[in-house]
């Protein structure tokens, strides 16, 4: 089989199994289920939106979280404002794109280093953690929005059916929203990453100085992407502050920032389902990992109920063990097992004297 | 004398208190071929570095059909008409050979042309059963080759060429001077290269660069008879 055949497989597979997903699980699942899902639907989206910046353009941004708060607060905000979602929804993306555009342009065109970059990054979200959270008295409010501060926005009302505010969608119709847009992201990616930009993307990932002595510039390409990265990262935020109704600065927390990143070194980099995949275990284990209480004095009951804890050396053993991630390793032990497969098959053509002596 | 197809007028950098390359003065007719020599620190390299906009001269310009480009961006250059190919293989190493040489030949024909471009220059430098491989797994030598279906993809008007015989065998060696040749009925080029039998497989005109500066410009048989070149150069690779 070649390589664009593969691909289709690939493609077909994710497209039954997600549809299969999206129509059968409310209806085997209770509703708590459900909720549980949606959320990892949702983080899945912002999985992704690294996974396009990181895993394809070769951007290590640490601040994916700055988006995904942009566009969560943006949501929140527009929303006790305008009352009707079509508008902050879109906003919930167009913020964070030109907050990233803006950003971006000061940091590709002023040719600021990969290291500078993840600093950058990473203090920009810090700084909206500390701003947003130090507006907690009633002066701070943006229209008719009150900030909060660290008590967060609470009360956020939900999306509604374009056009008609009352037709607001229930939780089922969250789970139903979130998955379709994690799949027309998923597919939207591929499209992309399947065109003329999403191969020159790759190529200046791969070499950045080539890609511009062929006459690419590479500053427009990375600022193109990494204001992709952040609309997609705000709609994941959108649908975050939808799936709550409720947003708190801790959006935009060390922790927040940290998790996405361990999503994609888990999953993978260079791969689009690898980091879903990430993201959901992840998420998945941290969840049974929670909710397992200490049942007993034993040490060990009380060291497997730390979260922090047991993530954080899967996620050494992963750089060190499995620095290419999920996927792409399991991908070279297939290829490995094929090539095998193929000398056996020769071999068996002709018989060689192989431990015979 | 015909408008050159690329000049530098006292051409100049300098990095902290070193020269790199001093006050250089240099001409490139249309269609011409010339090498350039000299010691490793010469300042050739640089010297490439600052005609494709990878570094910006301290002082002096560099004019590439009467357009000064001496502060223009690497890619801008490119897509005026410059093309390089670098010392050490510059390759895209986790793509395949096609998609190497697609990226390349897709800045100029962003369409569905540049498959059958790619197709083309597959077959001319003998890389077709090697497209689906990835550039990084290549030997050396079939490296320098991608590089070069790159460069030629851009269909550039002057290709730099930065040591492209270094590090092959006898016979890549020949087929390299025969295809730098056959570029040359078409394109301008400039080969930094130490190899001298190589030079004199190709070269006519030939620039000397000695510690940052030209030392003498002239055929490549004068050039080989000049006792300050041997001196400097030809001497030491004799001796070595």
């Amino acid at each position: 089989m070649n390589v664009r055949a593969l691909n289709f497989v690939g493609l077909a597979i994710v497209g039954i199994f997600g549809l299969a997903f999206l129509v059968l699980t409310p209806r085997f699942l209770d509703l708590d289920a459900v909720l549980e899902l949606t959320v990892y639907m949702i983080m899945a989206i912002l999985a992704l939106s690294l996974a396009l910046v990181w895993g394809y353009g070769g951007i290590l941004c640490f601040g994916q979280s700055a988006f995904f708060g942009l566009g969560a607060y943006t949501y929140a905000i527009a929303m006790f404002n305008v009352g009707e979602s079509t508008i902050p929804f879109m906003m919930a993306m167009a913020v964070p794109a030109a907050f990233a555009a803006l950003l971006g342009y000061f940091i590709f065109y002023g040719r600021i280093s990969d290291v500078y970059l993840g600093v950058i990054t990473l203090t920009v979200t810090l700084i909206l953690f500390n701003s947003i959270n130090s507006t907690a008295g009633p002066e701070f409010h943006i229209g008719a929005a009150k900030l909060g501060g660290f008590n967060g926005i609470p009360g956020i009302p939900s999306l509604n059916i374009p056009g008609d505010k009352n037709a607001q969608i229930d939780l089922e119709g969250m789970f139903y929203l979130s998955t379709a847009a994690l799949l027309a992201t998923y597919f939207g990616l591929r499209l992309l990453l399947a065109s003329r930009f999403g191969r020159i993307i790759v190529g200046i990932r791969e070499n950045e100085r080539r890609a511009e002595l062929l006459g690419y510039d590479p500053r427009a390409y990375k600022l193109a992407t990494f204001t992709i990265g952040a609309a997609l990262a705000g709609l994941a935020g959108c649908l975050f502050a939808n799936w709550g109704s409720f947003v708190s600065p801790t959006i935009f927390g060390l922790a927040q920032s940290a998790q996405i990143i361990i999503w994609v070194i888990v999953g993978g980099r260079g791969t689009l389902i690898g980091p879903i995949i990430g993201c959901i275990g992840i998420q998945w284990l941290s969840a049974s990992l929670g909710a397992n209480q200490p049942a007993g004095s034993g040490s060990w009951a009380s060291l497997l109920s730390n979260a922090p804890l047991i993530l954080g050396a899967i996620l050494i053993a992963f750089v060190l063990l499995v620095p290419k991630g999920l996927l792409p390793t399991l991908g070279d032990w297939g290829q490995a097992l094929l090539r095998q497969r193929a000398r056996e098959a020769v071999a068996g053509v002709e018989p060689l004297p192989v431990g015979k002596e | 004398m015909e408008e050159p197809l690329l000049e530098t007028r006292d051409l100049s950098m300098h990095f902290g208190g070193v020269r790199a390359v001093r006050n250089v003065n240099f001409r490139l007719a249309p269609g011409e071929l010339r090498c350039l020599i000299g010691p490793n620190g010469a300042g050739k390299s640089t010297f490439f570095k600052m005609l494709t906009g990878q570094l910006h001269p301290t002082q002096g310009v560099v004019l590439f059909r009467g357009r000064d480009i001496s502060r223009a961006q690497a890619h801008e250059i490119a897509r005026l008409g410059i093309g390089i190919k670098t010392q050490v293989p510059s390759v895209f190493d986790g793509l395949s050979v096609r998609e190497n040489i697609w990226l390349s030949a897709s800045r100029i024909h962003p369409g569905r042309r540049a498959n059958a471009l790619v197709d083309e220059m597959l077959e001319r430098l003998g890389l077709t059963g090697a497209a689906q491989r990835l550039v990084g797994q290549l030997a050396h030598g079939q490296r320098q080759w991608v590089e070069l279906g790159i460069v030629l993809s851009t269909d550039p008007q002057l290709i730099l060429l930065d040591e492209p015989a270094a590090g092959m065998t006898h016979e890549e060696v020949n087929r390299t001077a025969e295809l730098v040749r056959e570029i040359n009925r078409s394109k301008a080029l400039i080969i930094v290269e130490h190899d001298m039998q190589f030079i004199r497989m190709i070269a006519k005109q030939v620039t000397v660069f000695n510690q940052g500066a030209v030392l003498v410009e002239d055929n490549v048989e004068n050039i080989m008879r000049n006792p300050l070149v041997r001196d400097i150069y030809l001497g030491k690779q004799a001796a070595a």
